[in-house]
């Protein structure tokens, strides 16, 4: 008798997977050191906004801060509180960490770079980026703490809410170019990014990815001033890095998918020979920066929302909001005769 | 075994959730200890703890001569302390019944107005910090800053100045300082419509701070608020207006008065009242008279140096009034001025000889303290955050 699993293990089959851990690596190593290095671009530019200096003492500029934490941090010693319970508590970080990696897969850097070219891309990144909230839920309740457990109910209800007014809008996109493959998302955008004939949209989706993101005015989850450091706050060392990881790279994959949505991906601005010759990535990488400094723009400027705000804003003006809207752009591609092919 | 039974069934779902909120909580403001009643989210009962900052002053001063018990003060409320010190003097004073210079009294309404502000950007600060609003903090804590100077250009220190005098104040005001304060105070207008471009209409911080924390007058009244508190519910009651001690009548200010006691109102209170401040503090320095700053009056106050070398009376004047400290008359009295967060009043009771026989001190925090459970039931715990803000709470005056 075979073993099934054996039979798999030919020449060809080792190298495909070889092949695809190395693409793998090739997103995640430069998305860390992105994640790393946001960290300090968030210390510096927040600083700039508030008049300080921001980190500026470990390396040239200070730009050996984001090293020096994660060292700092991975030497510290890993507290689990003797009422956690243990397995769910280490395992928390990381169900926030991995599916914020994962939701890379799709999204395309340039035009035919991307890991996974699938039909179903957009339903993929939903999928992927729902994840996220059972790490962030399950480390609340096995923190067995009351701040972490305030934290994750709010951060659960919240993450939600705002999924729905984000799958809405991403249905007007989809509703526009007709497809659900990323790639051919941003092709539909050549003449025009849909940032302009969506513009509330983009906007409705630009607050969403901060709600969704748990980032300020929305950051009740771990809102400082309420909840001390809200679902994390029994984490140190490591499992606490990898929260913090887990966010930041939610925020960097949210401002790809904001990019590859409504500002045309790795398309230029305008399409003229100049900028036709700088490669695509560039561009992407561009955009990508442009959503992440509203991410800390926003940060550095607003006061928190309360939780009750929070939900009537989600529930009681972007839903009807953007259902009306998403209504209007069906109806007016109906009228004039615009349905995809 | 009876008791153990009964507590675990008084644990059952749907019951409230009790928080314990500080004193190690980022919005604690010091070492307030509040333990919360909670259903889900929504506050049922507030209860403050107080006393983990509790240095005994009233009693220290009691062992100190009249001088030495002024650094105290200065370490009340951490964030005005001038204003602290000021009420002692006053105290002293009312029982010693000496003449402060027109220069000192100046120069004391100048620095209690300069203190205003920089207790009201603190304020400002950790408020907004604490609803959330960052940038607003490092703001107001730059120009904080720049007020701390002009403490240190008098003193010598920056936050606890012991400047202030029985008599007056311990010395003059070094050259060129009220040409600086002069620019900062222009400077200054302008960054407090900052702050307001940041905060007034934003709509976040609106509705974070209407309609909570709502205090009415009967409310403000009954548990003896006093300051920003109490003008904030509508009551226009300001004890630099109504009793005014120092040169405070002589100056044109406004006392703004809020319209429904909410957090918001009492925001736009203490926004004006930096305006006022202001105003304040520009007409001190068009109207400083040249003079003495401190009572001529040796027996309370030090001699000049340079007498010393030549005067028996003036060397045993400096010499009593170093080591022994001053006597004050036997009697009894309450002084209080208009410090930042509301009345702040001594009461003081002499029996003669060098050291007071009993001080009690009237932290105007002691009373806001005790609206907080009024203030937030029925809130939700962001709320509290913005509740202790808006109290403008610091422990050092309430636990004393």
């Amino acid at each position: 008798m075979t073993i099934p699993f054996l039979e798999l293990l030919t020449l060809e089959n080792i190298q495909a997977l070889g092949w695809i851990v190395a693409q793998v690596l090739t997103i995640t190593l430069p998305l860390f050191l992105a994640v790393a290095y946001l960290t300090f671009a968030e210390r510096k530019i927040i600083g700039a906004m508030q008049l300080r200096i921001g980190p500026n003492m470990v390396g040239p500029k200070g730009l050996g801060q984001p090293i020096a934490d994660a060292v700092k941090l991975m030497f510290k010693e890993i507290i689990i509180p003797s009422g956690a319970s243990k397995i769910p508590f280490i395992i928390a970080p990381v169900m926030v960490m991995v599916p914020a990696l994962m939701a890379w897969a799709v999204i395309p850097f340039d035009k035919g770079l991307v890991l996974a070219d699938i039909n179903l891309g957009v339903l993929y990144l939903l999928a992927v980026s729902s994840i996220g909230i059972y790490g962030v839920l399950i480390a609340g309740w096995a923190s067995n703490s009351k701040y972490p457990f305030l934290g994750a109910v709010r951060s659960g209800a919240q993450m939600i809410s705002y999924e729905v007014s984000m799958g809405l809008t991403v249905m007007t996109v989809i509703l526009l170019s007709g497809s659900m493959n990323l790639t051919a998302i941003v092709e539909a955008q050549q003449g025009m990014w849909y940032m302009v004939p969506l513009f509330p949209m983009f906007i409705v989706f630009l607050i969403s990815i901060l709600a969704e993101t748990n980032r300020a005015p929305f950051d009740l989850p771990e809102g400082e001033a309420e909840l001390v450091a809200g679902f994390h706050a029994e984490y140190s060392s490591m499992p606490f890095a990898l929260f913090f990881l887990g966010e930041y790279a939610n925020m960097i994959l949210m401002s790809g998918i904001t990019a590859v949505l409504f500002m045309g991906g790795w398309l230029p601005p305008i399409s003229t020979p100049l900028f036709d010759a700088v490669p695509g990535f560039f561009w992407f990488s561009l955009k990508v920066a442009f959503v992440l400094f509203v991410f800390l723009w926003a940060r550095a400027t607003l006061p928190r929302f309360r939780y009750d705000q929070l939900m009537r804003l989600g529930w009681k003006v972007f839903l009807p909001f953007t259902l009306l809207w998403l209504i209007i752009v069906a109806a007016s591609m109906h009228i004039f005769g615009l349905v995809g092919a | 075994m009876v008791s153990a039974n009964r507590t675990t069934q008084e644990v059952t779902v749907g019951e409230n959730f009790t928080l314990n909120f500080g004193p190690q909580h980022p919005a604690a403001h010091g070492v307030l200890r509040l333990v919360l009643e909670m259903e889900g989210e929504t506050i049922t009962r507030a209860d403050p703890h107080i006393g983990l900052l509790h240095r005994g002053t009233e009693k220290l001063l009691e062992n100190r001569s009249y001088i030495q018990g002024l650094p105290y003060f200065d370490r009340l409320d951490y964030v005005s302390m001038m204003c602290q010190e000021h009420v002692w003097c006053l105290a002293t004073e009312k029982l010693l019944g000496v003449d402060v210079p027109r220069r000192a009294q100046f120069i004391r309404v100048m620095y209690s107005e300069l203190t205003r502000l920089m207790n009201h950007l603190l304020w400002l600060g950790t408020h907004a910090l604490d609803v959330g609003a960052m940038s607003v903090f490092l703001y107001a804590f730059k120009h904080r800053e720049t007020l701390m100077d002009f403490y240190e250009e008098v003193s010598g220190a920056r936050m606890h100045a012991n400047y202030f005098r029985p008599g007056g104040v311990s010395r003059d005001l070094p050259e060129g300082l009220l040409e600086k304060i002069a620019a900062f105070n222009i400077e200054m207008v302008a960054h407090i419509d900052e702050f307001e471009a940041l905060l007034t209409e934003n709509r976040i911080w609106k509705q974070r701070t209407v309609d909570v924390g709502v205090l009415t007058p009967e409310d403000a009244i009954e548990m003896g608020c006093t300051g920003p508190m109490l003008r904030g519910s509508g009551l226009s009651w300001d004890l630099r207006k109504s009793q005014p001690y120092e040169v405070y009548d002589e100056m044109d200010f406004d006392v703004p008065v809020g319209k429904n006691g909410d957090s918001y109102s009492r925001y736009l209170v203490r926004i004006e009242e930096m305006r006022q401040s202001l105003r304040i503090i520009e007409q001190c320095i068009e109207k400083m008279p040249k003079g003495a700053i401190k009572t001529q009056n040796f027996k309370v106050s030090p001699p000049p140096r340079n007498d010393m070398k030549n005067s028996m009376e003036a060397l045993i004047h400096h010499f009593k009034y170093f080591t022994e400290g001053f006597h004050v008359p036997a009697g009894e009295c309450y002084a209080a001025v208009e410090a930042p967060k509301g009345e702040m009043g001594v009461y003081l009771v002499s029996k003669g000889g060098p050291r007071p026989y009993r001080v009690k001190i009237r932290a105007p925090g002691f009373a806001h303290l005790q609206g907080l459970d009024r203030m937030v039931r029925g809130h939700m715990i962001a709320d509290v955050v913005t509740v202790i803000g808006t109290q403008d709470i610091v422990f050092g005056e309430i636990d004393r």
